[in-house]
């Protein structure tokens, strides 16, 4: 059985991000390339952060989905280049983040000058963007904890980077 | 020594012995946020260590892997600034030296990303974007402690006029860099020192810190010699690699 790439596409959609659950791997836009070489299933993965813990889990998740499928032959490959950039998050990943409760990152914010000090996000609870930046790193590296000024909520903020 | 082993050696050993102290800061640091700073820039500082480890590996040609390099080593074989391996002392000395460290290491880094080698382009190109929120971080705590309380101030001059003469290190160049520069893997590194020396004259200004004006430099690391600290680094660092060789989680 070989079945088509844009089928494992989609089981590989299915696949959470082991430390933000609520979007699968391809929402967040690192699976790279997904092809056969010979028998073998050749996954094409780049890293979020280079030493990112989930990295490893990540690989892992998908080899054993890919295998739950009947697929014996799997080889997750790391691509480096070009980098990951927060701007590669599908608009379908924007989306599962916010109702998650975490703001998506600016788009065409990565590498700025000024950095933090430079994107701002809108509450994910109430929608205000009167919000401030209380920490530059919250509960995972990739997240800035951030405050709203109306409902006074704090919420987690995915960084651009 | 290949210059290309060499010179991943160098960055790779630096970022490695920066991340083990600045991992120390998990459960010790003044306040939670800093806590979780200390610890997840040690983590990026490790997986870049990783990406220089592979590459050296790779052009060394003898199998090792990264965890060999890492923990089967011995101290004069590690060839990282001297600044990195300097003790954790207090948070305004592990604040300072993450400072100068950022300060040296985004320009090298921008510099990288035009560098003739596909692997350590690459390697930049992902790093230099972690980096420029460690020093956007770093820069911020050194002007808000600086120009702070007199207690504060006190404390981050005293860091700086220990740490300052351990910069240069960051900056040493020999004939390993100069090989590497003559054949295009490398761009021209001088400016890295340019931009330290912007950076650091403008921010610590605005600190209000000075900055020792002896002209006394200590380098050396760079070509495996090192403090009286490194030893205690590396014993901790390589104990149960060490203890127990063959161990897999």
């Amino acid at each position: 059985m070989r079945p088509d790439p844009d089928t494992v596409r989609g089981w590989l959609g299915k696949v959470p991000d082991p430390e933000i659950p609520a979007i699968s791997v391809v929402d967040l836009g690192i699976v790279r390339g997904v092809g056969w070489e010979d028998e073998t299933l050749v996954v094409d993965v780049t890293p979020t952060y280079a030493g990112c813990p989930a990295t490893l889990v990540i690989a892992l998740d998908i080899e054993t989905a890919l295998r739950d499928r009947g697929i014996d032959k799997v080889e997750v490959r790391r691509r480096m280049s070009p980098p990951w950039s927060t701007d590669w998050i599908s608009p379908e990943g924007r989306r599962k983040l916010l109702d998650y409760g975490i703001a998506p990152p600016q788009l065409n914010a990565a590498n700025c000058v000024g950095m933090l000090s430079a994107q701002s996000a809108a509450c994910p609870l109430c929608g205000s963007k009167n919000t401030e930046a209380i920490a530059a790193r919250g509960s995972t590296p990739c997240k800035a904890q951030f405050r709203c000024r109306d409902c006074r909520e704090p919420f987690g903020y995915f960084k651009a980077i | 020594m290949d210059p290309l082993v060499t010179f991943c050696l160098r960055m790779g050993d630096t970022t490695l012995i920066l991340g083990q102290q600045t991992a120390a800061w998990c459960g010790h640091a003044p306040v939670l946020e800093e806590d979780i700073a200390f610890a997840n820039m040690g983590l990026d500082l490790i997986g870049q260590t990783q990406l220089w480890y592979e590459i050296a590996a790779q052009a060394e040609g003898q199998g090792r892997t990264p965890d060999d390099l890492a923990f089967f080593r011995t101290e004069r074989q590690f060839l990282n600034a001297q600044l990195v391996e300097r003790p954790n002392v207090d948070f305004a000395h592990a604040l300072m030296r993450q400072y100068l460290f950022d300060a040296w290491h985004l320009p090298i880094q921008e510099a990288l990303c035009e560098s003739g080698h596909q692997a350590i382009r690459e390697l930049a190109q992902k790093s230099v974007k972690e980096v420029r929120y460690h020093i956007d971080r770093s820069r911020d705590l050194i002007v808000r402690l600086g120009d702070g309380s007199e207690e504060s101030h006190a404390m981050m001059q005293g860091a700086l006029d220990a740490l300052w003469p351990y910069a240069a290190d960051l900056m040493a160049i020999d004939a390993v860099e100069q090989a590497l520069v003559g054949i295009g893997m490398l761009p021209p590194l001088d400016r890295v020192a340019c931009a330290f020396e912007a950076e650091t004259a403008v921010t610590l200004d605005r600190a209000t810190l000075a900055i020792p004006g002896n002209g006394h430099a200590r380098t050396g690391g760079r070509t495996g010699i090192h403090t009286e600290t490194m030893g205690y680094i590396l014993a901790e660092m390589q104990q149960i690699p060490r203890s127990f060789p063959d161990a897999r989680w």
